[in-house]
């Protein structure tokens, strides 16, 4: 992104101004995740919409026209569209190109499993389309104990029938986990490889995740060698401004550094409902229905949870913090799905505030979802040492035996990789 | 598609013709307006209302000057508007056409 104005140079005071804006919220979201179904062929351990099944009450093929419309007109430039795996649903190409030809651009995440070499020339035939494949492991070992047996060769056959079709620039989406942090470099390679571009995402617990949060996500060391490797490598990786609640190490990390939900980002689900963000699918973040009167803009502009968020937030336990106008607290969803007040430290506080306050929980149960479509009962599981997936109590767990994919990020967060002289694709 | 890379356009010349790119939309805000441009994938923030004005009064106006006098640029703050076009050019959202 660029910033273009009166101070063209765009210095912390001139961002900050803008910073203050968005808080306020836009007059239609900058960036709109949209989750098309909940169908899925995988079933990934940490998958943010806890996906598997398709919702019978999923948005038909007229009412996500119409849905397009209303981001035609309320100027929405483009849509990132995820799932469960989008792919999946019969009308999928359709509604991608009704999207395109009214001036709504898509990006999508898949798994990869329906990028044949005809659907890639095609892909690399459109100006308006782009592609996110969801990697969790630079090796198969790695990535398929989360994301299942196979999901590995599925994600790279896909990567490279992309690269043969002429498609240069579609984006490698990872998710930063305790067994995938050391792998950084071998991820930039492998999207070198394939002239894609390397897109880091925090491990939510949202969804599923919250079920893998305490085994999966990176230990205090981990995270700093992260900070440090993306402070080294900021500019060639796109971050979906995910880490701000790294912030607190010092140096900022591309990005407005702001919790966008339901301020320039939001989630629409396959049922139509719009929650605050992609990492919020609970009815605490729910916000409307498309489905309502007034429809998708209705929700955005004028619905109380969103009003609410746009006011300005409290710092809470923070506020005495020195880092607190750098890491905002860090992530809502974070905070929620692991059961600690939204005004306090995030859970991955860097000051280690969070493991304080996850300390002090108590025997209190985090919130679970409010929607669950898995396929199979949930299950706890732990990963051993060679990152395969194991189950806590003794069995494997099926996390092979079900692909699935949706973990895109918020890399749908558009305010990812903010900087005034420089542009994230 | 793989996008386009960026046009590194000629620095913006004020006294030749301008307009948006066909690839750019414009979105009006609060605080100026978003940019996005199909093409690239790039998102720019104008940062004032001003400048938007200008931006749209390119492709009516002779020059790039006269659009910024249409929009109300005083002879002080055309530095600051060239600089700003200047960016905008080399990112590719605006680009000289053909003059009429």
């Amino acid at each position: 992104m660029t910033l273009v104005g009166e101070r063209p140079a765009g210095g912390d005071a001139a961002v900050g101004r803008l910073v203050d804006r968005f808080e306020q919220g836009l007059d239609a979201p900058i960036c709109l995740t949209w989750e098309l179904t909940y169908a899925c062929n995988l079933a990934c351990v940490h998958c943010l919409s806890s996906s598997g099944r398709r919702d019978p009450d999923e948005l038909t093929t007229d009412e996500c026209r119409a849905l397009i419309d209303q981001f035609e007109q309320m100027q929405i430039f483009y849509v990132n569209i995820g799932g469960g795996e989008p792919t999946v649903r019969a009308d999928f190409w359709e509604l991608v190109e009704y999207a395109t030809d009214h001036h709504v651009g898509v990006k999508f995440s898949t798994n990869g499993s329906r990028i044949t070499e005809e659907v890639a020339r095609r892909l690399a035939a459109s100006d308006y389309v782009d592609v996110q494949i969801s990697l969790d492991g630079s090796t198969a070992a790695v990535n398929d104990a989360v994301r299942g047996a196979g999901s590995y060769d599925t994600a790279v056959t896909a990567m490279a029938r992309l690269a043969e079709a002429g498609f240069s620039g579609f984006k490698i989406s990872v998710v930063v986990t305790r067994h995938n942090v050391g792998q950084l470099d071998e991820f930039k390679a492998l999207a070198d490889r394939y002239g894609a571009q390397l897109r880091l995402t925090r491990l939510r617990p949202s969804g599923r995740g919250a079920d893998v949060w305490d085994e999966l996500h990176p230990t205090g060391d981990q995270q700093r060698s992260l900070y440090d490797w993306l402070v080294a490598h900021g500019e060639d990786v796109l971050t979906g401004d995910s880490f701000f609640h790294l912030a607190g190490y010092g140096e900022s990390l591309p990005g407005l550094n702001l919790c966008g939900a339901g301020r320039v980002v939001c989630l629409v689900d396959p049922v139509g409902a719009v929650y605050a963000c992609p990492f919020a699918i609970h009815d605490e973040f729910l916000a409307g229905n498309v489905r309502a009167p007034g429809g998708f803009a209705e929700v955005w502009r004028h619905s109380d949870l969103f009003t609410e968020l746009r006011q300005p937030q409290s710092a809470g336990a923070c506020g005495s913090c020195g880092h607190y106008d750098s890491c905002r607290g860090g992530c809502m969803a974070a905070k929620f799905f692991t059961g600690l007040p939204l005004d306090g430290p995030d859970p991955e506080c860097v000051l280690g505030h969070g493991e304080y306050a996850l300390d002090a929980r108590g025997d209190i149960e985090p919130p679970k979802p409010s929607l669950d479509h898995s396929r199979r009962p949930r299950g706890a599981v732990g990963t051993g040492a060679d990152g395969a997936a194991r189950p806590s109590g003794g069995h494997r767990v099926a996390v092979a035996l079900l692909p699935h994919p949706p973990d895109r990020a918020c890399d749908e967060n558009p305010l990812a990789a903010f900087r005034p002289d420089l542009t994230p694709r | 598609m793989p996008p386009h890379q960026p046009e590194s356009g000629p620095r913006f010349d004020g006294a030749r013709p301008w307009m948006l790119h066909p690839q750019v939309s414009l979105r009006p805000e609060s605080f100026g307006a978003l940019a996005y441009h199909f093409g690239t994938r790039r998102l720019s923030f104008l940062k004032s209302r001003t400048l938007l004005a200008v931006v749209e009064a390119l492709a009516d106006q002779p020059t790039g000057h006269d659009a910024c006098r249409a929009a109300g640029v005083t002879p002080e703050q055309w530095s600051t508007y060239e600089q700003a076009l200047t960016t905008l050019a080399e990112s590719g959202m605006i680009c000289e056409r053909m003059a009429s």
